[in-house]
């Protein structure tokens, strides 16, 4: 016959008394506080920030077909900028249309290889408009369409007869076509870029912005036309597209193979282009901002210890201060475990506090991050609750002690206390 | 078997080179339902005594059986379960939580009880009714009146129905009406056989009681057990 308290019963009790205390001492309240803010501010401020850049790489890939990575000389990412690698990079081989041809030929695995040469950059114009000097020339050849994940709005893509042919004729990205052709159908006309004549085949669907620039704003013609006009040197992406996503390590790994017997790497040496998939950035950016994420762990972790021992230095004072207080709750059946609670979760309130403004302000500070990028707010709840987890458990650990001492008074001790 | 036997209790307080004996041996036999007043002059022990009874304080010597229990073998949660069920404690200096209002002062041996939120408010409005403080429950202890205050003590002490009341001066800061109102409520449990045993100066208080103890110097210096005691007027509410 031992009825125990129901824990909402001491919970609320506990509570209650909690905000009690941190009510009548706001001043000593908030300055305690602060550590614990800080340091749960700058952990969400950078797990915020990280994840709108993480949410911008993802996008960017976007453009890439699904199951599709890109053969380039470049590492997309690269963190090293000192000369000597970026010489290693320049010192590769480049790619031509012919290594495109002979990949999509050998890599039988593969559905598609596109190939898209970014050339120009420059004014568009027709009879009814004209743009701002921002509108790229692309070459593309026809499977490009589908690596890169473009659909047609309107008319065709460019097709292998093209390609053969070299004509001279464009799909235009959205909104390319909407500001030179504002009234009517671009097809069958003709536009004018550097002095170049073609004539419109198609219209794509719009794609959306990227880094505040539209990517839609562009002339898609055929790729060989390109290179007999920019010549043959003309930087080069492959693209290589996998029928499944099953399929894909087998076509990456047949595709690296196929190039390195293309370009004559030695056997053993490392590759000499790199590969880069949607899963090899986002592995990349995590490995870049570890360093990032690790230092404001330390930071947050340094800041919460500070803060822990601000708690239980203030929680110290607060037992002393309500020892006639303890005492008068013994007195009428309060267990030392109902004061342990007690104390211990009006630390962890403290703790919980200052921990909840941390997550609201970081995540309202870091988020000026996607706001720059233009991409939706981003709210890292994952690391809102790790963040706030830890917060509990910095008040228990250090309101342990204190309520252990105030557990521990003598009643009738506490009591006589003035 | 008396519900409370004491036997050679002594407590003394230690300062510096200095001891305080405020109990020098003290033996004594309370029967349940008795009404019990303790006298003697300031300073006599009358206080550590009660603190004694009341399982908060533990002695020097000598032992303390309640209910056939020795208290000395009880844990420290044991004791605190004691307290909160069994002993209705009045103490001298009130001890009110002074950040709290009356009411909740007055609900918290029921929120350690473990009671319900809503049995523990009616109770406890019904309790500090009792002692005619309905229209105070809102107050803090410091905006109440020494004589408030007391009564505030006197509703926490019998929220939890306990089976024995140590009151501590319970009247001392009361007008003879008020007093007399707080008497008729100890009166009343008295006679539903609860254990009553007040602290007082006063000889009219006293007269409450069956049994009158008087301490002097720390050790017992009388007993009397009076036939007829004198009847208290009726309380201002009757008990719930
Ligand atoms: N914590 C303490 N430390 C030292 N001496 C104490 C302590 N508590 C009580 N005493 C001493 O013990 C003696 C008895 O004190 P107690 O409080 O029991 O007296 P009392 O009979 O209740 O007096 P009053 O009628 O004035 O309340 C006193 O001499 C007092 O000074
Ligand atoms: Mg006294």
């Amino acid at each position: 016959m031992k009825p125990r308290i129901p824990l909402g019963t001491e919970l609320r009790e506990a509570l209650g008394m909690a905000f009690h205390a941190i009510g009548a001492h706001k001043l000593r309240s908030a300055l305690t506080l602060l550590g614990i803010l800080i340091g749960v501010f700058s952990i969400i401020l950078v797990a915020t920030a990280i994840q709108a850049l993480q949410r911008n790489i993802e996008r960017e890939m976007a453009q890439l077909g699904s199951h599709t990575f890109q053969i380039q000389r470049f590492p997309a990412i690269h963190v090293e900028d000192d000369d000597e690698t970026i010489d290693q990079y320049l010192r590769r081989k480049r790619f031509y249309l012919d290594t495109a041809r002979q990949l999509e030929q050998r890599a039988t695995l593969a559905r598609h290889v596109g190939v898209v040469a970014e050339v120009d950059r420059g004014e568009a114009a027709s009879d009814y408009g004209k743009t701002p000097p921002t509108v790229s020339l692309r070459g593309m050849s026809a499977p490009a369409f589908e690596t890169r994940s473009l659909v047609v709005e309107e008319g065709r893509a460019l097709a292998e007869s093209d390609e053969e042919a070299s004509r001279p004729v464009a799909v235009l990205g959205a909104d390319l076509a909407k500001k030179l052709f504002p009234f009517g159908s671009a097809l069958g006309q003709t536009i004018l870029f550097k002095g170049m004549r073609f004539s419109v085949v198609g219209v794509l669907q719009p794609k959306g912005s990227l880094f505040g620039s539209s990517q839609d704003s562009f002339i898609a013609v055929p790729i060989t036309w390109v290179l007999r006009r920019y010549g043959r040197e003309t930087p080069l992406s492959i693209q290589v597209q996998a029928p499944s996503q099953e399929a894909f390590p087998d076509v990456m790994e047949q595709t690296r193979g196929v190039l390195r017997q293309l370009r004559k790497t030695p056997p053993g040496a490392p590759d000499d282009f790199e590969i880069v998939s949607n899963d090899s950035l986002i592995t990349q950016f995590r490995t870049i901002t570890l360093a990032v994420r690790a230092g404001a762990g330390i930071i947050s972790s340094i800041a919460l210890v500070a803060a822990g021992i601000g708690i239980m230095n203030i929680m110290l004072v607060s037992v002393t201060e309500r020892t006639r207080e303890i005492g008068i709750r013994r007195a009428i059946g309060a267990k030392k475990r109902n004061i342990m609670t007690q104390f211990v979760l009006e630390a962890v309130v403290l703790s919980e506090i200052g921990g909840l403004l941390g997550v609201v302000l970081g995540i309202a500070v870091g988020n000026v991050v996607p706001i720059l990028l233009k991409v939706p707010a981003v709210l890292p709840w994952d690391w809102a609750l790790i963040g706030l987890g830890v917060c509990s458990l910095v008040g228990v650990v250090f309101g342990t002690y204190p309520a252990w001492k105030a557990a521990n008074l003598d009643p009738i001790e506490s009591l006589r206390y003035e | 078997m008396p519900l409370i036997r004491i036997r050679d209790l002594t407590r003394h307080y230690v300062m510096g080179s200095e001891t305080v004996h405020a109990l020098r041996g003290v033996s004594l036999d309370i029967e349940k339902g008795e009404y019990l007043a303790i006298m003697g002059p300031s300073g006599s022990g009358k206080s550590t005594l009660m603190n004694l009874l009341g399982c908060l304080d533990t002695p020097n010597s000598g032992t303390y059986e309640l209910n056939g229990t020795n208290v000395a073998d009880m844990d420290d949660n044991a004791l605190a379960e004691v307290r909160n069920r069994e002993i209705g404690f009045v103490f001298q200096s009130f001890n009110l939580l002074a950040r709290s209002d009356s009411l909740h002062n007055v609900e918290l041996p029921l929120v350690y009880a473990g009671v319900s939120m809503e049995e523990r408010l009616e109770r406890a409005r019904q309790a500090l009714a009792n002692v005619g403080l309905a229209e105070r429950m809102h107050h803090r202890p410091n905006e109440l009146s020494g004589g408030q205050r007391q009564r505030v003590a006197v509703a926490r002490a019998l929220v939890n129905n306990p089976s024995i009341v140590l009151a501590d001066e319970p009247t001392g800061n009361l007008d003879s009406r008020t007093g007399e109102e707080i008497l008729g409520l100890f009166e009343q449990l008295s006679r539903r056989g609860n254990t009553i045993i007040v602290v007082t100066h006063e000889e009219h208080v006293a007269q409450h009681a069956r049994r009158i103890i008087r301490i002097r110097d720390g050790l017992i210096a009388a007993d009397e057990i009076k036939p007829r005691p004198r009847s208290a007027v009726v309380p201002i509410a009757p008990i719930a």
